[in-house]
């Protein structure tokens, strides 16, 4: 059910300035909590702002960092770390592994944007490895 | 025919009398000596050793010892109740008490030890005793029942000493039916005996016996009561004990005063100096037992005491004997506390290995001390369960077989291995929340080859929840890796390959003071950004070193949640609130500012254990409006959030309580002042307490205050949370600004080299010298850093500002407290509350399913 990028709405979240390099920023996109994160490189990421292993909406609240080459955040709950680019859980701390749905993030001029498949409500969450 | 027996004079009645008479009657088959012994006390030899138990079974001949007919030997005659008083070497002759004189052929001295008397005022008062003679017991026992009788309560005793015989007289007092208390001087009983961990167990076994124990303790004075008895004992830290008999036995001083006056050469410490054959200067003159001064000093105990008089005796019968030398081995005779020491106890020996099992539940503490290579022993201390004491004493100085902590296992236990360097049994747990054992830790690095902490949590999960034994799982594994001899990393995180200590140091020397800096720099791996152990390490470092915002530029992104926004995360994420009240003293205006808050925002309310108000349920939009009413009403950041200084908890001191010796609250105020807002390893509390009653429980704070009358004794490394540990004695009697100025240079003296979530309490055990080390340096300046300290706390007492009233006055720093970047002031829509005895707690996952029961969602209404 991914749609490629060209079948996406873009919709707009922020401005570019209001996301402070390596921390993250809750945004509410169609009733849903999605933690942005703008990189030192400039790049922008898109997580959920749900941290599975809490509950709790707290995943932008987390120490954004690098694991080998890898972004990462942290949850600043329970501290277990996810890749920012996939969701993927890289360390569970001796939990079964939980993941974090992605979704992909644009500039257009200075507006940062999330992009939503056309036809889906929410994002297709990430299968568990 | 045989020539006319000599004649052996045996000054003193004791046991080594009696022993050396029935060695001389044993191997002097030829009757070539007859032996008269001149006692002063007016009975036979007895067992003096076990003089308590002369409570259990009252009469005196209960002690006899050996076999009576020895003193009807015809060549034996005991002369009772006769002191020698007078020695004549030159015509070798004694006088007795009685004006007769005594010739001798053969001199010795066997007059053994009296009770020391320490120097303290009011020690000569009725109801003050030693315990040394069945005379001493008696009438100790005496008193007790006449003071029974006399008060309508349970008689009051103290006894001076906690060493062995302190430890025996407080089982007496106690079998007499008084409440004792033993008074230390030292840091633990059996100080010369035992260590610092087995004097521990061993104050709780013989709590549990019932009898009290106060260490660190110095008795300065002595009162009287109206009738002219003892009736209170004063400490140098201001405490005061009731009492209606006190045992002194704080030590023994030998009795060489006929050696004295005869001109005899005395050691440095008393006695009369022999060789090690046990004789004097005087080739006539022998002395044995606590009496005699061998190799510089007396020993308090009767083995030596025997292997001496048995040296004398083959002497005197053309023997070759020397004295084997002592062998100090003890073992306390106390009903219910099993305490034995043997050998090089202390480890003193160049090298020499500890390996240590402590059970604290169980009240055991096992210690064997073992040579460099681990395989011979050296010596040992066991308290609480000393059944391998008869085992282990023979094997001193020789190799164990198999695996030495087999012996230190309780008894019952088996097939458990003790790694050496590691303190906790394989069954203890260290993870409580998962119920870890210290052996599963092990396992996982031995069996499931873990190489670090973050493998051996994913494997165990120790460590997972709450992280407080992290610093632990660490130690456990760093343990087990050095033993399969992997070297071990004390890195930080893969950031970073130095330690907290290390990368403090680096930042202090080289000034950087931005993490792009440092990590650029310093950092172990090309274009690493940090991680959340890192981050936060250097916010810490960076915010003890420098002035600035924890908020300020980039530090911002370094900080973890509750340092991030300056509060604390709760499991809902919405965070709780607690203003800082300075030793606990709040004006009743104050108290209704915060409730108001409170009420207006509808946070539930707790008091906190360091004396403040925590109020949770306050969303992240909520906290700069909650603050800038706070602050109006003349509040700051209570740094709850942080690791860094909490509370100065105080008792209400001398301003208002009867008993109070110093304004407890007003040093509490002046501390918390001082040190708000000061970074650190981890989290810090301090406590202050106007008397020795202790009510502040300062001494479980890592800095703990106690009021004396003569200023405030200082402890520190005292610990609550997950291993509690009691603060320790690191100074007495300090006016307030010396105590000042020596916890300004303790707490940065641990902030400078702790490592990263060390708490006081291990970073004592850690720091180079232990207690000493520490004394030493912000003491004694050993390191040559006080100044240095000095001026660090200085400085930060110079630019603290309040963080919270600093962020409300920038809107830049008040832009992360938006909700959504997209809504800034929309509540998070997952929040959901329900009732509770009158506030309100987050919902559980159940009562969200069913929203009838919800009262206090998104929609609650909040005055603005």
């Amino acid at each position: 059910m991914t749609a490629g990028p060209d079948e996406r709405d873009w919709l707009a979240v922020c401005q570019l300035a209001d996301l402070v390099p390596e921390r993250g920023a809750a945004a509410l996109v169609r009733g849903e909590q999605v933690a942005v994160f703008r990189l030192l490189d400039g790049r922008l990421l898109a997580v959920a702002n749900l941290d599975p292993f809490s509950g709790a909406h707290v995943m932008a609240r987390g120490i954004v960092g690098t694991r080998g080459d890898i972004p990462t955040v942290a949850s600043p709950m329970y501290k277990q770390i996810f890749d920012l680019r996939t969701g993927r859980c890289l360390e569970p701390l001796g939990k079964e592994p939980l993941h974090l749905a992605t979704w992909p993030v644009r500039v257009a001029d200075t507006v940062v944007m999330i992009g939503y498949p056309v036809r889906a409500a929410s994002p297709g969450a990430l299968v568990p490895t | 025919m045989a020539a006319p027996p000599q004649h052996l004079i045996v000054v003193g009645g004791g046991m080594v009398a009696q022993r050396l008479v029935e060695a001389m009657r044993d191997r002097d088959t030829a009757g070539a000596w007859r032996v008269t012994v001149l006692a002063e006390e007016p009975r036979a030899p007895y067992d003096r050793v076990a003089l308590t138990s002369y409570f259990s079974g009252r009469d005196p001949e209960d002690l006899s010892m050996g076999s009576p007919a020895l003193w009807d030997d015809p060549l034996v005659t005991l002369v009772r109740g006769t002191p020698v008083v007078e020695l004549d070497r030159a015509a070798r002759t004694v006088r007795t008490a009685d004006g007769r004189t005594w010739a001798y052929d053969q001199l010795v001295l066997a007059t053994g030890s009296s009770a020391a008397r320490p120097p303290i005022e009011g020690s000569d008062l009725p109801g003050v005793f030693v315990y040394r003679t069945i005379d001493d017991v008696a009438a100790l026992r005496g008193w007790v029942e006449e003071q029974a009788a006399r008060w309508n309560r349970p008689v009051r005793g103290a006894v001076l000493g906690g060493g062995l015989l302190g430890l025996e007289a407080a089982g007496a007092l106690q079998a007499l039916g008084t409440a004792a208390t033993v008074l230390q001087r030292g840091t633990h009983l059996m100080s010369a005996q035992v260590d610092l961990g087995g004097g521990e167990a061993l104050r709780r076994l013989i709590n549990a016996l019932g009898v009290a124990v106060r260490v660190n303790t110095s008795t300065v004075r002595m009162r009287a009561n109206r009738r002219g008895h003892i009736g209170r004992l004063d400490f140098a830290d201001g405490g005061r004990l009731g009492v209606d008999v006190v045992v002194v036995a704080t030590g023994v001083t030998p009795r060489d005063e006929l050696a004295r006056s005869a001109g005899l050469a005395i050691g440095a410490r008393g006695g009369v100096v022999v060789d090690d054959t046990c004789r004097t200067d005087d080739p006539h003159v022998w002395a044995a037992g606590e009496v005699a001064c061998l190799g510089g000093e007396c020993i308090g105990l009767v083995a030596p005491g025997y292997a001496m008089a048995e040296v004398v005796v083959d002497r005197l019968l053309g023997g070759a004997a020397v004295f084997p030398g002592a062998d100090t081995a003890t073992k306390l005779k106390l009903s219910g506390v099993d305490v034995a020491s043997f050998g090089d106890a202390f480890a003193t020996t160049p090298g020499a290995l500890e390996l240590v099992h402590s059970d604290p539940v169980a009240g055991v503490y096992t210690k064997l001390v073992l040579s460099d290579d681990a395989r011979t022993l050296l010596g040992g201390v066991l308290v609480g369960d000393a059944s391998a004491y008869s085992e282990l004493r023979p094997m001193v100085g020789r190799a164990l077989t198999g695996d030495p902590s087999a012996y230190l296992l309780p008894a019952g236990t088996t097939g458990r291995v003790e790694s050496s360097g590691g303190d906790l049994p394989d069954d203890a747990t260290v993870c409580s929340c998962n119920n870890v054992t210290a052996g599963t830790v092990r396992a996982a690095v031995t069996e499931h080859e873990c190489l670090d902490v973050a493998g051996v949590k994913a494997c165990t999960r120790a460590g997972t929840s709450c992280g407080s034994c992290v610093p632990l799982v660490k130690k456990l594994v760093v343990a087990e890796l050095t033993k399969a001899g992997v070297s071990v990393s004390n890195a930080l995180c893969e950031h970073f390959a130095v330690s907290r200590a290390q990368l403090f140091d680096i930042v202090r020397v080289t000034g950087l003071r931005t993490f792009s800096e440092i990590i650029a720099t310093r950092g172990a791996v090309v274009g690493g950004r940090g991680c959340d152990i890192c981050k936060p390490v250097v916010a810490s470092i960076l915010a003890s070193l420098d002035d600035g915002h924890v908020l300020e530029g980039e530090r911002a992104t370094l900080q973890d949640t509750n340092d991030h926004v300056m509060a604390n995360l709760q499991k809902d994420g919405s965070y709780s609130v607690v203003p800082r009240i300075p030793g606990g003293e709040v004006t009743p205006d104050g108290l209704l500012a915060i409730g108001q808050v409170a009420k207006d925002f509808a946070l539930y309310t707790k008091i906190t254990g360091g004396q403040r108000i925590d109020m949770f349920g306050a969303r992240l939009e909520q906290l700069p409006e909650i603050w800038r009413r706070l602050v109006d009403a003349g509040f700051e950041s209570g740094q709850a959030y942080g690791k860094s200084l909490r509370t100065v908890k105080s008792c209400v001191g001398s301003t208002w309580c009867r008993f109070g010796v110093q304004d407890a609250v007003g040093l509490a105020v002046e501390l918390e002042l001082r040190y708000r807002g000061l970074r650190s390893p981890h989290k810090i509390k301090l406590g202050v307490s106007g008397c020795a009653r202790e009510c502040a429980e300062a001494r479980g704070k890592d800095v703990g205050i106690v009021a004396t009358d003569r200023g405030w004794n200082l402890y520190v490394g005292g610990n609550g949370g997950f291993t509690p540990r009691h603060a320790v004695l690191l100074a007495e009697d300090l006016d307030t600004a010396t105590l000042i100025r020596t916890i300004d240079r303790y707490l940065m003296y641990y902030i400078r080299t702790a490592d990263r979530l060390q708490r006081t309490a291990p970073w004592m055990e850690e720091v180079e010298g232990g207690i000493d080390g520490v004394r030493a340096v912000v003491l004694d300046d050993t390191l040559g850093i006080a100044a240095d300290l000095d001026a660090a706390m200085a400085r930060h007492v110079d630019v603290y500002e309040d963080e919270w009233a600093a962020t409300l006055a920038d809107p830049e720093k008040l832009r992360r407290f938006a909700s959504f970047v997209n809504a800034p002031t929309t509540p998070d829509p997952s929040l959901a509350y329900v009732p509770e005895r009158g506030q309100v707690r987050p919902a559980t996952a159940a009562e969200r399913a069913d929203t009838s029961v919800l009262v206090a969602g998104t929609t609650l209404a909040v005055r603005s």
